[in-house]
């Protein structure tokens, strides 16, 4: 996989995930170039695209659009499972997941994508798994008094 | 929500850690900004806010502020000054930054700032530290923006990870080695031994990571794959053990146990099969369990079957094994689900090349996916119809696709276009069919059709002799129908210009007789000529067009003459040059005239003449190429005249009278351009120069190099005298071993003052490139009195064609 991004159907990004090196100018212009030909499709089109040398596969859930650029090699269809494999991730997480969700704690999204998904690669394949992880992680986070008395950097 | 809940969670939120709460604040004031301007004023106070944040050091505030910089990063804006913050924050105790910290590093650095080279020792601290969490917050951003340097520096600590931690940890360092071989491909050799043992863990997360390292290392180095292929056997084990479990909840999909992982192996399987008959013998009979086995009902099953026929495919396979492949995707090609549809067409489009006979049998089904609604699956199933065209479907396939071609989208239309003309070419049962196709295409689709499709077509046309009578027929009807496509109507124009005699004539076996005339004919071209519609270059072809008719039709040349002559002072340049043209060959030329429009030779695809960029399509070879039916001039003389002529031939070297200076170049401008015209190619104004000048009488000669040994010379004679001259012949004489051809004068009356002059072509074929030489004698009645007098000319140098001569 070479990027994943979340948009709205307004056009308004809500998470970028990339999994090259690439400069911030061929970002924004591959999140324009890929959001333009995503939101026009209509509703019950095929789910896969070809664009430039990669594979384009997205899907809408409610408000949102996930969407993931493969290289050729990789295969479309386990690619729309894992996209709803993070959307139920994260469904776990929230509690029946909505846009504004991710919008106000995106950086929760970000750390659900990272145990779910490393360097564009599955790392786990076990729902339970991750959910695990994430709460574990979480409770790491530090109460007010812990974060004032560990000793700084 | 009850405000007693809002304010115990509002609450917990703020006993812990997390940057939510300050970062949802600024995120709720964003939104609420009601114009573009109004956030960017938001946004800037923020910014700065943040910025004063970081200024100050440790305060408790670091992490909500790089948050909020995320975020603002998120909507678009600058956030490069978070760089620094982020590798403070990496280096901080405190797991809450520390995770905040990484993902700034891995949003806001990548390795193009110097920056990432900061965080290589907090990643390398890291990468040992007592916490699992904070080791995988390390793993995950290495192979997220790790930098080639950055993973030559790290690269021993992740192959120590690979081996002595667990799965948790292992299975992010498999991949984060995966991302390292990537950048540092050299580097390969350092993972290849652990990545074999990991192959025998238990964890699907840990399987997962090693399937892919595996696969990597493989394309990669193909030693490395030979070394793998003794893993097939292990690999094999594996998926048999996915396939026939029982139902484990914590892997299962739609009924699948882990598909994410079966797919991952059948591609490695289908790397180490490929072209190596021992591996794919081990793994056929587990892909024959697969293909069978698998339930396609849900998404996830479909995946497995679908990476499963791939490695059939390209492994190699038993014969029975291979059709099983081929039927599970003419299955998918029935699925309700577009995307199944389209996977299947994709694999066929694969296959179509080597398994031709197979995919054959799905033709119907392919065809029918054409009319689905969904233009990607259309695209599709037009590339597996051009593929499946062959001798034996070419009729019906071309209904489908013309019918496609009405009404498919018109992204589509230009690639339908040219398969259509290509599977035609290739395929034609009959050349009329092929005419008929093309001009269908061309009614249909003419605007979306490539430049190359006129003089493609019009190559065609002349090649096919027999049907220059339907041809002409047909597309005169086109024409009068609808002048909008321009290709057709290009076509049209030429071939009415060329064939307008068969047009005329009325009758055709092929098609139903209509009486045309030579004024319904001339409107039409009018029509073209006049409208707004016709591109410059399609005017150009009727004005052509009408021209040519000057000499095919009988009683309109008037009118002819005068829409050439209106044309004379039209706007467009190319145009006005043509008209000023064909006038000056109605005037001036009017003897060549004939020579000049008749019919076209058959054009070779690949001649010169073919490839003249000109878009117009305008191709004219000199039309003194082609052999016309020739009276044999006027060798009717006593051989033994001639005799006398050869043997005076025999090498005398008289010297040279003094002669007029040969003129140089007396083309005017005009003539010049029309023999541009007609050669297009490289014919430069041909000199002319004098050979004789006696009593009145002039000859002047032209030559003209068409190959290596073949020479046309025209001669041209003119009278300067009171009186004109009357049975005026030529003969000529050439070295035995040159071949002579006359062709007819243009008359034997030479007009007194110059008013006039006659020409005379001969056509030489020199095959051993001996030196030219020519002897003439000329004949002639003038006021009552006889005369006859005799030109020699000794030699035509190859490249000008200026001969020196000597007249005796």
């Amino acid at each position: 996989m070479r990027f994943l991004l979340l948009f709205s159907r307004q056009g308004k990004l809500r998470l970028q995930k990339w999994f090259t090196a690439l400069s911030d100018r061929d970002k924004k212009k591959i999140i324009r170039d890929v959001m333009q030909m995503v939101l026009v499709r209509p509703p019950k089109s095929c789910n896969f695209l070809q664009w430039r040398d990669l594979k384009i596969v997205y899907r809408r859930y409610a408000s949102l659009y996930f969407c993931c650029g493969l290289e050729q090699g990789d295969n479309e269809l386990i690619t729309l499972e894992l996209l709803h494999r993070y959307v139920e991730l994260l469904d776990q997480y929230f509690g029946n997941v909505c846009e504004l969700d991710i919008i106000f704690n995106f950086e929760k999204a970000y750390f659900i994508l990272d145990e779910f998904i490393i360097g564009g690669e599955v790392q786990e394949t076990s729902k339970a798994s991750v959910a695990k992880s994430m709460e574990e992680a979480d409770s790491l986070q530090e109460t007010m008094e812990e974060y004032l008395n560990k000793p700084t950097y | 929500m009850t405000d007693f809940l809002n304010i115990a969670l509002l609450f917990i939120q703020y006993t812990v850690m997390t940057p939510s709460v300050r970062l949802q604040e600024m995120i709720r004031v964003i939104r609420s900004a009601r114009t573009q301007g109004e956030e960017r004023g938001i946004i800037q106070r923020e910014c700065a806010d943040i910025r004063s944040q970081f200024r100050q050091g440790d305060n408790g505030e670091r992490s909500h502020s790089l948050a909020k910089l995320l975020y603002v990063h998120m909507l678009g804006y600058p956030a490069h000054f978070g760089q620094m913050e982020c590798v403070r924050l990496i280096a901080s105790p405190r797991y809450s930054e520390k995770r905040i910290g990484y993902l700034g590093a891995m949003m806001l650095l990548d390795e193009k700032q110097d920056a990432s080279l900061l965080i290589t020792n907090s990643i390398k601290n890291d990468l040992s530290h007592s916490s699992q969490y904070v080791q995988s917050l390390a793993l995950c951003t290495l192979a997220c923006m790790g930098s080639a340097e950055m993973c030559r520096d790290l690269a021993p600590e992740i192959e120590r990870l690979l081996r002595a931690s667990h799965s948790y940890i292992k299975k992010k360092a498999t991949l984060c080695a995966v991302h390292i071989i990537r950048k540092v491909p050299e580097l390969a050799e350092l993972f290849t031994p652990s990545a074999r043992t990991l192959l025998s863990e238990k964890n699907h997360g840990v399987l997962h990571g090693a399937v892919v390292l595996i696969t990597e290392l493989c394309e990669r180095n193909p030693d490395t794959l030979v070394q793998f292929r003794k893993a097939v056997p292990e690999l094999v084990q594996i998926m048999k053990g996915l396939v026939t479990s029982s139902y484990s909840p914590e892997h299962n999909v739609a009924g699948i146990s882990d598909p994410f992982l079966q797919v991952r192996i059948l591609r490695l399987l289908r790397i180490l099969g490929h072209n190596n008959d021992t591996a794919s013998d081990a793994m056929n009979d587990l892909l024959a369990q697969v293909a069978t086995n698998t339930d396609s009902s849900k998404t996830a099953g479909s995946a497995v079957l679908y990476e499963t026929v791939l490695t059939i495919m390209d492994i190699n396979s038993e014969s029975g094994l291979r059709v099983l492949a081929v039927n599970i995707l003419g299955r998918f090609l029935l699925n309700n689900d577009r995307n199944i549809r389209y996977i299947s067409m994709t694999s066929l489009q694969k296959i179509v090349q080597t398994d031709h006979n197979a995919v054959q049998r799905h033709r119907g089904t392919i065809v029918d996916c054409l009319k689905d609604q969904d233009t990607s699956v259309k695209r599709r199933a037009l590339e597996l119809s051009l593929a499946l065209v062959s001798a034996v479907n070419i009729r019906s396939m071309m209904k489908e696709l013309l019918i496609f071609l009405s009404v498919c989208p018109p992204e589509l239309r230009s690639q339908t276009a040219s398969g259509i003309f290509n599977a035609a070419e290739r395929y034609s049962p009959s050349k009329r069919w092929h005419i008929d196709t093309i001009l269908h295409v061309l009614t249909t689709a003419g605007g979306d059709v490539r430049d190359e499709t006129v003089p493609n077509l019009i190559q065609l046309i002349t090649t096919a002799s027999e049907l220059h009578c339907y041809t002409v027929h047909k597309l005169y009807r086109a024409l009068i129908k609808d002048i909008a496509q321009q290709s057709l109507v290009q076509v049209a124009c030429w071939c009415i210009g060329e064939y307008g005699d068969l047009l005329l004539k009325g009758e055709c076996e092929e098609i139903e007789p209509v009486q045309v005339t030579e004024d319904d004919i001339l409107d039409a071209l009018e029509t073209v000529l006049q409208s707004h519609m016709s591109s410059p270059a399609t005017r150009g072809f009727a004005l052509t067009a009408t021209m040519k008719l000057s000499t095919r039709i009988t009683d309109n040349v008037d009118r002819i003459r005068s829409i050439v002559s209106i044309y004379g002072s039209c706007i467009d340049l190319e145009l006005q040059q043509r008209a000023v043209e064909y006038n000056a060959l109605f005037k001036k030329y009017d003897h060549m005239r004939a020579a000049v429009l008749e019919r076209m030779p058959v054009m070779d695809k690949n001649s010169p003449g073919h490839t003249n960029g000109d878009t117009s399509g305008e191709i004219k070879e000199p039309d003194t190429s082609k052999p016309k039916p020739v009276e044999a001039g006027l060798l009717s003389e006593p051989a033994s005249q001639v005799c006398d002529l050869l043997d005076l031939l025999g090498g005398t070297d008289t010297p040279l009278q003094p002669s007029p200076a040969p003129t140089s170049t007396p083309t005017t401008t005009s003539s010049a351009d029309l023999l541009d015209l007609l050669g297009g190619l490289e014919i430069k104004p041909v000199p002319t120069v004098s050979v004789y000048e006696k009593n009145g009488l002039s000859l002047k000669i032209q030559c003209d190099k068409q190959t290596e040994t073949e020479v046309t010379v025209t001669l041209i004679a003119s009278n300067s005298t009171q009186n004109d001259i009357t049975n005026f012949t030529l003969q000529a004489a050439v070295p035995k071993s040159v071949q002579l051809q006359m062709k007819a004068p243009s008359g034997n009356v030479i007009p007194a003052h110059g008013l006039g002059q006659v020409t005379q072509t001969v056509l030489l074929n020199n095959p051993n490139k001996v030196s030219l030489k020519m002897r003439i004698r000329v004949a002639y009645s003038n006021q009552g009195a006889m005369h006859q007098d005799t030109v020699q000319i000794d030699s035509f140098p190859s490249a000008a064609c200026q001969p020196s001569f000597s007249p005796l």
